[in-house]
Protein backbone atom coordinates (compact mmCIF):
# COMPACT_ATOMS: atom_id res chain seq x y z
CA UNK A 1 0.00 0.00 0.00
CA UNK A 2 2.87 2.44 0.91
CA UNK A 3 4.21 1.83 -2.44
CA UNK A 4 1.04 3.25 -3.88
CA UNK A 5 1.59 6.38 -1.59
CA UNK A 6 5.48 6.98 -2.70
CA UNK A 7 5.85 10.55 -4.63
CA UNK A 8 8.02 9.34 -6.99
CA UNK A 9 8.50 5.22 -8.60
CA UNK A 10 11.66 4.42 -10.58
CA UNK A 11 11.64 5.41 -14.31
CA UNK A 12 12.22 1.59 -15.62
CA UNK A 13 9.19 0.44 -13.59
CA UNK A 14 7.18 3.16 -15.25
CA UNK A 15 8.41 2.73 -18.50
CA UNK A 16 7.96 -1.42 -18.30
CA UNK A 17 3.98 -0.79 -17.12
CA UNK A 18 4.09 1.61 -19.85
CA UNK A 19 5.24 -0.68 -22.36
CA UNK A 20 2.80 -3.59 -20.79
CA UNK A 21 -0.14 -0.88 -21.41
CA UNK A 22 1.05 -0.45 -24.97
CA UNK A 23 0.06 -4.47 -25.33
CA UNK A 24 -2.90 -4.05 -23.94
CA UNK A 25 -3.77 -1.02 -25.78
CA UNK A 26 -3.36 -3.34 -28.86
CA UNK A 27 -4.95 -6.24 -27.57
CA UNK A 28 -7.81 -4.37 -26.03
CA UNK A 29 -8.62 -1.40 -27.93
CA UNK A 30 -6.76 -2.25 -31.23
CA UNK A 31 -4.86 1.43 -29.97
CA UNK A 32 -1.39 2.49 -30.11
CA UNK A 33 -1.03 5.00 -27.34
CA UNK A 34 -0.77 8.53 -28.71
CA UNK A 35 -2.54 11.92 -27.76
CA UNK A 36 -1.77 14.56 -30.48
CA UNK A 37 -4.66 13.58 -32.64
CA UNK A 38 -6.97 13.98 -30.34
CA UNK A 39 -6.14 18.34 -30.17
CA UNK A 40 -6.62 18.07 -33.46
CA UNK A 41 -9.86 17.11 -33.08
CA UNK A 42 -10.60 19.78 -30.46
CA UNK A 43 -9.41 22.61 -32.38
CA UNK A 44 -12.45 21.01 -35.12
CA UNK A 45 -14.74 20.97 -32.32
CA UNK A 46 -14.11 24.51 -31.63
CA UNK A 47 -13.59 26.18 -34.87
CA UNK A 48 -16.81 24.01 -36.13
CA UNK A 49 -18.92 26.25 -33.33
CA UNK A 50 -17.87 29.56 -35.54
CA UNK A 51 -17.57 28.34 -39.00
CA UNK A 52 -19.28 24.50 -39.56
CA UNK A 53 -18.78 25.39 -43.70
CA UNK A 54 -15.12 25.93 -43.20
CA UNK A 55 -14.61 22.90 -41.03
CA UNK A 56 -15.96 20.61 -43.22
CA UNK A 57 -14.66 21.66 -46.17
CA UNK A 58 -10.86 21.57 -44.68
CA UNK A 59 -9.38 18.38 -46.06
CA UNK A 60 -7.61 17.83 -42.82
CA UNK A 61 -11.31 17.60 -40.71
CA UNK A 62 -12.55 15.40 -43.05
CA UNK A 63 -9.77 13.11 -41.75
CA UNK A 64 -9.29 13.80 -38.66
CA UNK A 65 -12.85 14.64 -37.53
CA UNK A 66 -13.82 16.69 -34.60
CA UNK A 67 -15.47 14.04 -32.77
CA UNK A 68 -15.16 12.49 -29.12
CA UNK A 69 -13.17 9.25 -29.89
CA UNK A 70 -11.32 6.75 -27.93
CA UNK A 71 -7.90 8.89 -27.88
CA UNK A 72 -9.80 12.25 -26.73
CA UNK A 73 -11.35 9.95 -24.13
CA UNK A 74 -7.24 9.04 -23.56
CA UNK A 75 -6.22 12.69 -23.21
CA UNK A 76 -9.11 13.22 -20.57
CA UNK A 77 -8.25 10.04 -18.68
CA UNK A 78 -4.55 11.58 -18.31
CA UNK A 79 -5.74 14.54 -16.48
CA UNK A 80 -7.73 12.46 -14.31
CA UNK A 81 -4.75 9.77 -13.92
CA UNK A 82 -2.23 12.13 -13.13
CA UNK A 83 -4.57 13.83 -10.59
CA UNK A 84 -4.93 10.49 -8.78
CA UNK A 85 -1.42 10.15 -8.47
CA UNK A 86 -0.88 13.16 -7.49
CA UNK A 87 -3.42 13.09 -4.73
CA UNK A 88 -2.59 9.84 -3.00
CA UNK A 89 1.56 11.11 -3.24
CA UNK A 90 0.76 14.48 -1.77
CA UNK A 91 2.14 16.07 -4.61
CA UNK A 92 -1.04 18.07 -5.60
CA UNK A 93 -0.12 21.82 -6.03
CA UNK A 94 -1.89 24.58 -8.15
CA UNK A 95 0.47 27.09 -9.27
CA UNK A 96 1.30 29.09 -12.56
CA UNK A 97 4.98 29.57 -12.68
CA UNK A 98 6.61 26.14 -12.20
CA UNK A 99 8.76 25.55 -10.02
CA UNK A 100 12.45 25.19 -11.72
CA UNK A 101 15.92 25.22 -11.51
CA UNK A 102 16.54 26.69 -14.63
CA UNK A 103 15.42 29.91 -14.40
CA UNK A 104 15.25 32.26 -17.69
CA UNK A 105 12.96 35.14 -17.73
CA UNK A 106 10.32 33.02 -19.83
CA UNK A 107 9.59 31.29 -16.53
CA UNK A 108 9.99 33.55 -13.54
CA UNK A 109 7.47 36.20 -14.37
CA UNK A 110 3.89 35.22 -14.71
CA UNK A 111 4.11 37.07 -18.14
CA UNK A 112 7.13 35.07 -19.31
CA UNK A 113 5.81 31.68 -18.39
CA UNK A 114 2.16 32.77 -20.75
CA UNK A 115 4.19 33.80 -23.45
CA UNK A 116 6.90 30.26 -23.08
CA UNK A 117 3.55 28.41 -23.06
CA UNK A 118 1.69 29.93 -25.46
CA UNK A 119 4.37 30.05 -28.17
CA UNK A 120 5.50 26.63 -26.93
CA UNK A 121 2.12 25.44 -27.11
CA UNK A 122 1.64 26.07 -30.50
CA UNK A 123 4.90 25.29 -31.82
CA UNK A 124 3.99 21.50 -30.15
CA UNK A 125 0.18 21.54 -31.67
CA UNK A 126 1.70 22.62 -35.03
CA UNK A 127 4.47 20.07 -34.75
CA UNK A 128 2.97 17.28 -33.46
CA UNK A 129 0.39 17.34 -36.62
CA UNK A 130 2.87 18.19 -39.23
CA UNK A 131 5.39 15.28 -38.27
CA UNK A 132 2.01 13.13 -37.55
CA UNK A 133 2.87 12.11 -33.54
CA UNK A 134 3.95 12.91 -30.74
CA UNK A 135 6.13 11.46 -27.96
CA UNK A 136 3.59 9.03 -27.42
CA UNK A 137 2.69 8.09 -30.99
CA UNK A 138 5.78 8.61 -32.60
CA UNK A 139 8.13 8.24 -29.51
CA UNK A 140 6.59 5.36 -28.03
CA UNK A 141 4.32 3.71 -30.13
CA UNK A 142 6.02 4.63 -32.76
CA UNK A 143 9.52 3.47 -32.27
CA UNK A 144 8.42 0.05 -30.56
CA UNK A 145 6.82 -1.11 -34.24
CA UNK A 146 10.10 -0.09 -35.48
CA UNK A 147 8.71 2.49 -37.48
CA UNK A 148 11.50 4.11 -39.41
CA UNK A 149 9.09 7.28 -40.14
CA UNK A 150 8.90 7.59 -36.01
CA UNK A 151 12.46 7.06 -34.97
CA UNK A 152 13.66 9.93 -37.52
CA UNK A 153 10.46 12.23 -35.63
CA UNK A 154 11.36 11.19 -32.25
CA UNK A 155 15.23 11.80 -32.85
CA UNK A 156 14.28 15.59 -34.47
CA UNK A 157 12.12 15.59 -31.10
CA UNK A 158 15.16 15.92 -29.33
CA UNK A 159 17.48 17.70 -31.79
CA UNK A 160 15.03 20.35 -31.53
CA UNK A 161 14.36 20.12 -27.73
CA UNK A 162 17.82 20.30 -26.58
CA UNK A 163 19.22 22.77 -29.00
CA UNK A 164 16.78 25.23 -28.26
CA UNK A 165 16.88 24.65 -24.32
CA UNK A 166 20.38 24.77 -24.78
CA UNK A 167 20.09 28.52 -26.08
CA UNK A 168 17.60 30.00 -23.94
CA UNK A 169 18.42 28.29 -20.24
CA UNK B 1 -21.39 16.14 -29.87
CA UNK B 2 -20.15 13.57 -31.76
CA UNK B 3 -18.33 10.67 -30.51
CA UNK B 4 -17.22 6.77 -30.67
CA UNK B 5 -19.51 4.04 -28.98
CA UNK B 6 -19.55 4.14 -25.11
CA UNK B 7 -17.65 0.77 -24.79
CA UNK B 8 -14.67 1.89 -26.81
CA UNK B 9 -14.84 5.50 -25.08
CA UNK B 10 -14.54 3.47 -21.84
CA UNK B 11 -11.38 1.81 -22.82
CA UNK B 12 -9.68 5.07 -24.00
CA UNK B 13 -10.61 6.49 -20.72
CA UNK B 14 -8.99 3.93 -18.72
CA UNK B 15 -6.13 3.23 -20.42
CA UNK B 16 -5.91 6.93 -20.18
CA UNK B 17 -6.18 7.23 -16.11
CA UNK B 18 -3.12 4.43 -16.24
CA UNK B 19 -0.87 6.45 -18.39
CA UNK B 20 -1.61 9.57 -16.64
CA UNK B 21 -1.34 7.54 -13.09
CA UNK B 22 1.89 6.28 -14.61
CA UNK B 23 3.06 9.49 -16.23
CA UNK B 24 2.80 11.73 -12.95
CA UNK B 25 4.33 8.70 -10.62
CA UNK B 26 7.06 8.82 -13.16
CA UNK B 27 7.54 12.55 -13.01
CA UNK B 28 7.28 12.97 -16.02
CA UNK B 29 4.74 15.97 -16.00
CA UNK B 30 7.27 18.42 -14.50
CA UNK B 31 8.26 21.40 -16.20
CA UNK B 32 11.53 20.81 -14.34
CA UNK B 33 11.76 16.92 -15.11
CA UNK B 34 11.11 17.63 -18.87
CA UNK B 35 13.72 20.65 -19.25
CA UNK B 36 15.94 19.06 -17.07
CA UNK B 37 16.12 16.31 -19.98
CA UNK B 38 16.62 18.66 -22.81
CA UNK B 39 19.43 20.25 -20.92
CA UNK B 40 21.09 16.77 -20.80
CA UNK B 41 20.95 17.12 -16.76
CA UNK B 42 17.85 14.28 -16.11
CA UNK B 43 17.74 11.42 -17.84
CA UNK B 44 14.35 10.48 -16.53
CA UNK B 45 12.56 11.09 -19.68
CA UNK B 46 14.97 9.17 -21.58
CA UNK B 47 14.95 6.25 -18.97
CA UNK B 48 11.12 5.99 -19.27
CA UNK B 49 10.55 6.24 -22.95
CA UNK B 50 13.52 3.67 -24.05
CA UNK B 51 12.39 1.21 -21.54
CA UNK B 52 8.65 1.53 -22.57
CA UNK B 53 10.08 0.87 -26.09
CA UNK B 54 12.33 -2.48 -25.06
CA UNK B 55 9.00 -3.97 -22.87
CA UNK B 56 6.47 -2.75 -25.85
CA UNK B 57 8.84 -3.90 -28.62
CA UNK B 58 8.90 -7.23 -27.61
CA UNK B 59 5.80 -8.12 -26.19
CA UNK B 60 4.23 -6.09 -29.71
CA UNK B 61 6.17 -8.53 -31.82
CA UNK B 62 5.28 -11.39 -29.62
CA UNK B 63 1.44 -10.68 -29.80
CA UNK B 64 1.58 -9.95 -33.50
CA UNK B 65 3.80 -13.31 -34.03
CA UNK B 66 1.02 -15.33 -32.22
CA UNK B 67 -1.73 -13.30 -34.66
CA UNK B 68 -3.15 -12.10 -31.68
CA UNK B 69 -2.53 -8.31 -32.87
CA UNK B 70 -2.20 -6.43 -36.23
CA UNK B 71 0.60 -3.54 -36.37
CA UNK B 72 -0.27 0.22 -37.28
CA UNK B 73 3.00 1.94 -38.11
CA UNK B 74 2.60 5.15 -38.45
CA UNK B 75 4.22 5.97 -41.87
CA UNK B 76 4.54 10.23 -42.47
CA UNK B 77 7.07 11.32 -45.07
CA UNK B 78 10.49 12.74 -44.49
CA UNK B 79 9.36 16.25 -45.77
CA UNK B 80 6.68 15.76 -42.79
CA UNK B 81 8.16 14.18 -40.31
CA UNK B 82 12.13 16.04 -40.11
CA UNK B 83 10.61 19.84 -39.88
CA UNK B 84 7.14 18.94 -38.09
CA UNK B 85 9.53 17.16 -35.66
CA UNK B 86 12.03 19.87 -35.14
CA UNK B 87 9.28 22.19 -34.70
CA UNK B 88 7.60 19.95 -32.02
CA UNK B 89 11.12 20.04 -30.29
CA UNK B 90 11.32 24.11 -29.94
CA UNK B 91 7.75 24.35 -28.68
CA UNK B 92 8.81 21.22 -26.02
CA UNK B 93 11.72 22.86 -24.79
CA UNK B 94 9.97 26.15 -24.48
CA UNK B 95 6.85 24.66 -23.12
CA UNK B 96 8.54 22.27 -20.97
CA UNK B 97 5.94 19.37 -21.54
CA UNK B 98 4.84 17.27 -24.77
CA UNK B 99 0.94 16.31 -25.39
CA UNK B 100 0.35 13.71 -23.16
CA UNK B 101 2.83 15.30 -20.60
CA UNK B 102 0.48 18.03 -20.34
CA UNK B 103 -2.52 16.69 -19.57
CA UNK B 104 -0.30 15.23 -17.02
CA UNK B 105 0.46 18.19 -15.74
CA UNK B 106 -3.16 19.52 -15.74
CA UNK B 107 -3.76 16.63 -13.53
CA UNK B 108 -1.55 17.62 -10.92
CA UNK B 109 -2.41 21.29 -10.48
CA UNK B 110 -0.08 23.20 -13.16
CA UNK B 111 -2.31 25.81 -14.07
CA UNK B 112 0.24 27.29 -16.53
CA UNK B 113 -0.69 23.69 -18.94
CA UNK B 114 -3.78 24.49 -18.57
CA UNK B 115 -3.79 27.95 -19.70
CA UNK B 116 -2.17 28.80 -22.14
CA UNK B 117 -0.15 25.71 -22.19
CA UNK B 118 -3.52 23.19 -23.66
CA UNK B 119 -5.13 26.50 -25.31
CA UNK B 120 -1.61 26.79 -27.26
CA UNK B 121 -1.73 23.30 -28.36
CA UNK B 122 -5.18 23.15 -30.01
CA UNK B 123 -4.30 26.34 -31.60
CA UNK B 124 -1.13 25.24 -33.17
CA UNK B 125 -3.00 22.25 -33.82
CA UNK B 126 -5.57 24.55 -35.76
CA UNK B 127 -3.23 26.00 -37.74
CA UNK B 128 -1.63 23.00 -39.11
CA UNK B 129 -5.15 22.01 -40.55
CA UNK B 130 -4.69 25.13 -42.67
CA UNK B 131 -1.38 25.03 -43.35
CA UNK B 132 -1.92 21.29 -44.58
CA UNK B 133 -4.95 22.64 -46.99
CA UNK B 134 -2.47 24.77 -48.46
CA UNK B 135 0.76 22.76 -48.91
CA UNK B 136 -0.11 18.95 -47.51
CA UNK B 137 0.22 17.69 -51.05
CA UNK B 138 3.56 18.93 -51.50
CA UNK B 139 5.09 17.93 -48.07
CA UNK B 140 3.26 14.24 -48.13
CA UNK B 141 5.17 13.39 -51.04
CA UNK B 142 7.69 10.63 -50.60
CA UNK B 143 6.40 8.50 -47.92
CA UNK B 144 8.41 5.46 -47.67
CA UNK B 145 7.07 2.01 -49.38
CA UNK B 146 8.25 -0.21 -46.76
CA UNK B 147 7.42 1.55 -43.34
CA UNK B 148 8.53 -0.52 -40.79
CA UNK B 149 12.56 -1.23 -40.82
CA UNK B 150 12.69 -5.06 -40.91
CA UNK B 151 10.53 -4.91 -43.98
CA UNK B 152 12.68 -2.21 -45.34
CA UNK B 153 15.41 -4.39 -45.05
CA UNK B 154 13.53 -7.66 -45.81
CA UNK B 155 14.28 -9.23 -42.63
CA UNK B 156 12.38 -11.33 -40.14
CA UNK B 157 11.23 -8.62 -36.99
CA UNK B 158 13.68 -10.45 -34.65
CA UNK B 159 16.38 -9.85 -36.48
CA UNK B 160 15.86 -6.13 -36.26
CA UNK B 161 14.33 -6.32 -32.93
CA UNK B 162 17.04 -8.25 -30.69
CA UNK B 163 19.49 -5.88 -31.64
CA UNK B 164 17.82 -3.21 -30.56
CA UNK B 165 16.56 -4.02 -27.38
CA UNK B 166 20.41 -4.66 -26.67
CA UNK B 167 21.55 -2.03 -27.93
CA UNK B 168 18.63 0.18 -26.26
CA UNK B 169 19.55 -1.46 -23.22
CA UNK B 170 23.11 -0.90 -23.59
CA UNK B 171 22.05 2.86 -23.87
CA UNK B 172 20.07 2.61 -20.21
CA UNK B 173 23.07 1.31 -18.59
CA UNK B 174 25.69 3.90 -19.69
CA UNK B 175 23.31 6.43 -18.77
CA UNK B 176 23.23 4.65 -15.40
CA UNK B 177 27.03 4.78 -15.18
CA UNK B 178 27.63 8.08 -16.04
Amino acid sequence: MEFLLQASWSPYLVGAAIGVLSWLSFLISRKALGTSTSYARTSGMILEKYDPERVSTLKYYQKYLPLVDWQWMLVLGIILGSFISALLSGSFSLHFRPPTDYISFLNQSGAGRFISALLGGIFIGFGSRFSGGCTSGHGISGTLQLSISSWIAAICFFIGGIATALLIY
Amino acid sequence: MRKENNIRLLKGLITGIIFGFLLQRGGVTSYNVIVGQLMLDDFTVVKIILTAIIVGMVGIYALYDLDKIELSPKNHSLRRVIPGGLIFGVGFALLGYCPGTIAGAVGQGSLDALIPGLAGIIIGSGLYAFFHEKFGEFFDRGRLEKPRLPDYLGVNHWKVVIPAVIILAGVLIILELI
